[in-house]
């Protein structure tokens, strides 16, 4: 690959759907960026993710986002040239059992008091009118009939290409091993050599707390992996996608009659061998679950199994916004398993970090000062006043 | 559930399976073999205990040497489970790490779970992928494919039969189905002029082989018996709903002869989809155009406490297997502490000499036999991925949109998703890739391959036994 110029007006590190979401934005504005990835793009959770387009039962902080982000969605054909694959049919939280209902009852009825109206109860009549295949005994549960799913490879190599058309460059196969900066400009040490940019974007995913290290801001980040399965082709006989309530599950038929499930079960990771091992034990729970909601399951094929490397964080919400330690310099990272429906929104909201200096989302919460050391007085992290749903889904 | 236990698991029961079992358990070693079929042989002594062709002339005494390897192993105290298909090897995410292997196999469509301190793949060699026009009709299958049906039900083809490519596997089957009675209409080599002069090089040693008098009794027999076509061209196989007829060039002129069924065969390459799946390194070999997992003399992977024996470890033959088999079960005996180290170098001794006897006169036919890259790198509308159907020239314009390697095209176009799960593409997709690009093989790589290795149900994987570790592990997600 020829280098190139070596220098950009930005530089982002990690080729994943955000860091290219940020490049298509930049570029769309006239800004010219420079996306650095040490493998492929959209190699880890990017491409290999459940790639649920979803608003239900965000964290209460990440809604907003989700729903602006939902809008880009639905036009993402004539924001990336491509389809993306993209599926409207819903996405549906069930109630298996008293305890599941109350916590959906729960959930709705906070969601109400803040005015938001996009998750509904569905009766379990309706629910089982929907879908014919579940276990009678489900009790309803909370919907959001204007979800989604898309193709995550292909959504991210569609944001890939279409940024580099409008003008910004890819980098694969270089890793970034140092960054300074000097003289008002980011000098970006890479294993192919030096790059320089006066703003620097980390996008690292599972690997982005070694930059904000970098930057004096540490991270407790948590690489982790989400495991999937994936069927056969089956007849028709599923539409929205559906979540799990008191366990884990993401399940849902592609319009190829594949059936995915996924729900954030983790395999074993080593990040820095890029490797995980599938954990069969906790995939066999999520098999009983499975067979458990759809009886007919017991007989599916599956016929692969994967993980994609990614970060979570402790308060299972992301890092996006400016560093409080270096000027020009943004972080986007941290989704914790969700992060797959945020990837139109965040690049929009990166490029008006960087081009406005500021953002016209809340992303307030999303700061990486809440990981900061506590001053005298102010609240400790852990105690920011944000409701964490507990049974935040996987993506 | 009670979790089985073993020192040394083997997985497959073909030649290098069956060798290393019976040296291991006779130095004490703690042994267990799984099998997928339900008779031992492998592939290449397929039904060897039960095979209806009772006449020893027909599938011939190469065949029958494979019994010479079932009773040492019967006799020789491992343990021994036939129908046994593993889907799943783990360590880290084994209940207790340090204690060795978990390994998920099912029997019957009920799953079951063992632990191994050392595993011994033995899992052989699969047929090169033979992609032409028309491969996917009903009527064309593979020459190995058609072997096991003879091997093990004695069935050969009544109806218009044409074998071709290349290979010895190719000569040997015409061979056997002469002998069992069936009638061959032609046999269509695919071999391209200039090949022995790349061969002779390697002639020596070929010709001080035990290959050369076996072949040349073998050839002559098929020679007088079948038309054989030489240096034959865009082989394609045609029809609506079935193989109604076989088309080529050769010569300067394009044949089209009818027939019913067509058994190709371009050669064997490892079977690596368990081999990769368990994290080992895997070169790409130019000289036989396959992927091989990196093992040492003694078939050691570079994954701790996983070897490596027979053709899954790198195409040598089924009598280099059985060498094989032994040196890895005394390196295996040693790591596992029966043994020392002096002990597995002494007895290796004349198993390597037997090795060496065994591989001598190979660099000859495999140059011979390459095979040739217009059927290794199809064009246009010749399907590459039969389970979802994807075409060469599919795979070659993915390239264009940014898809730059197996993993990416996998995403892209599901080639290597379906239930063959990238066995019957994966090696044209990296080929086809590389071309593109202009690029070595190497370079470009193969699938990820995960577990589960071989396609479950749900049910048989919801049934595995649940452990406490498994209950905190699920508490531990949900916080």
């Amino acid at each position: 690959m020829s280098p190139g110029p070596r220098s950009a007006e930005v530089i982002i590190v990690g080729g994943g759907l955000h860091g290219s979401s940020a490049a298509l934005h930049l570029a769309r504005a006239g800004v010219q960026a420079l996306v650095i990835e040490k493998n492929y793009v959209g190699r880890h959770a990017s491409g290999v993710n459940a790639g649920g387009v979803r608003t239900l039962s965000r964290h209460v902080a990440e809604v907003p986002l989700a729903l602006a982000s939902r809008e880009l969605w639905y036009r993402i054909a004539s924001l990336v040239d491509d389809d993306c694959g993209f599926e409207q049919h819903g996405q549906v939280r069930v109630a298996e059992n008293e305890a599941d209902e109350a916590a959906l009852r729960d959930r709705l009825a906070t969601m109400q008091a803040l005015g938001y109206t996009h998750e509904t109860w569905i009766e379990a009549d309706e629910l089982r009118a929907m879908i014919p295949r579940i276990v009678p005994t489900v009790r309803g549960g909370l919907i959001a009939r204007e979800d989604a799913a898309a193709d995550p490879y292909r959504t991210t190599l569609a944001f890939r290409r279409k940024a580099a058309s409008l003008g910004a460059r890819f980098m694969e196969g270089v890793r970034v091993q140092e960054t300074r900066c000097e003289g008002g400009q980011w000098v970006v040490q890479t294993s192919a050599g030096t790059y320089t940019a006066p703003t620097l974007v980390n996008c690292a995913g599972a690997w982005a707390d070694r930059l904000a290290a970098q930057w004096d801001e540490p991270v407790p980040l948590l690489p982790i992996s989400p495991m999937m399965l994936v069927t056969l082709r089956m007849d028709h006989f599923l539409d929205p996608v559906v979540l799990g309530t008191g366990r884990p599950l993401s399940f849902k038929q592609r319009a190829n009659g594949t059936v995915l499930i996924g729900g954030g079960r983790r395999a074993w990771v080593d990040r820095d061998a890029e490797w995980t091992e599938l954990d069969f034990r906790a995939l066999a729970d999520g098999a009983r679950m499975v067979c458990e909601l759809f009886p007919h399951m017991a007989g599916a094929v599956v016929n692969r199994g994967w993980a994609g490397i990614e970060a979570a964080m402790p308060d299972e919400i992301p890092v996006i916004g400016p560093s409080l330690r270096r000027e020009r310099a943004f972080h986007a990272f941290g989704f914790s398993a969700h992060g797959f429906e945020l990837g139109p929104i965040v690049g929009r909201i990166l490029c008006e970090l960087i081009t406005e200096g500021r953002s016209s989302l809340p992303i307030e919460p999303f700061s990486i000062g809440r990981f900061a050391p506590p001053a005298a007085g102010a609240p400790a992290p852990g105690q920011l006043p944000l409701f964490d749903d507990p049974r935040s889904s996987k993506t | 559930m009670t979790t089985t236990q073993c020192d040394l698991l083997v997985i497959g029961a073909g030649p290098a399976g069956l060798a290393a079992a019976t040296t291991a358990a006779g130095l004490g070693v703690d042994t267990l073999l799984l099998d997928e079929q339900p008779a031992p042989g492998g592939q290449i002594y397929r039904a060897i205990t039960t095979t209806p062709v009772t006449d020893r002339r027909i599938l011939g005494e190469d065949y029958w040497h494979g019994a010479s390897l079932v009773e040492p192993f019967r006799a020789s105290g491992a343990r021994y489970e036939p129908g046994a298909t593993v889907w799943a090897v783990s360590r880290m995410t084994a209940e207790s790490p340090d204690a060795g292997f978990e390994v998920a196999y099912s029997v019957d469509g009920q799953a079951r779970m063992l632990r191994a301190r050392h595993l011994l793949l033995a899992t052989g060699a699969q047929e090169r992928p033979f992609p032409i026009p028309g491969w996917t009709l009903p009527g064309v299958i593979t020459a190995g494919a058609a072997q096991i049906l003879l091997k093990s039900a004695g069935l050969v083809p009544s109806d218009r039969t044409v074998l071709a490519g290349c290979g010895p596997l190719l000569y040997l089957v015409a061979w056997q189905y002469l002998n069992a009675g069936a009638k061959i209409d032609a046999l269509l080599e695919t071999t391209p002029p200039g090949r022995m002069a790349q061969a002779l090089p390697h002639a020596f040693d070929f010709l001080r082989s035990p290959y050369l008098g076996k072949g040349l009794k073998l050839m002559r027999a098929v020679k007088a018996a079948v038309p054989i076509v030489k240096g034959v061209r865009n082989l394609r196989a045609n029809g609506a709903q079935r193989l109604e007829s076989v088309s080529y060039d050769a010569g300067g002129k394009t044949r089209t002869m009818a027939a019913e069924q067509l058994l190709l065969h371009q050669g064997v390459v490892p079977n690596v989809n368990l081999s990769r799946a368990v994290g080992a390194e895997h070169d790409w070999n130019e000289a036989l155009d396959c992927w091989q997992p990196r093992v040492d003399d003694w078939g050691a992977t570079t994954v701790a406490g996983i070897g490596i024996a027979g053709d899954g470890a790198g195409i040598a033959g089924a009598l280099a297997a059985e060498h094989r088999g032994r040196l890895a079960a005394l390196h295996a005996a040693r790591v596992l502490g029966r043994i020392d180290t002096a002990r597995r170098d002494r007895d290796a001794g004349p198993h390597r000499q037997a090795l060496a006897r065994a591989v001598r006169g190979r660099a000859f036919f495999d140059t011979l036999y390459k095979a040739p890259d217009a059927y290794r790198r199809p064009v246009g509308d010749t399907i590459v991925c039969r389970c979802e159907e994807v075409t060469a020239q599919q795979v070659r314009e993915t390239v264009a949109l940014g898809c730059s390697g197996p993993n990416q095209m996998k995403a892209f176009l599901r080639c290597g998703m379906g239930p063959c799960q990238g066995r019957f593409c994966g090696l044209t997709v990296s080929e086809l890739i590389a071309e593109e690009r202009g690029v070595p093989v190497s370079e470009v790589g193969y699938y990820r391959l995960r577990f589960p290795t071989k396609p479950l149900t749900l049910g048989e994987l919801a049934a595995l036994p649940q452990t406490d570790e498994s209950r905190q592990a699920v508490v531990r997600l949900k916080k």
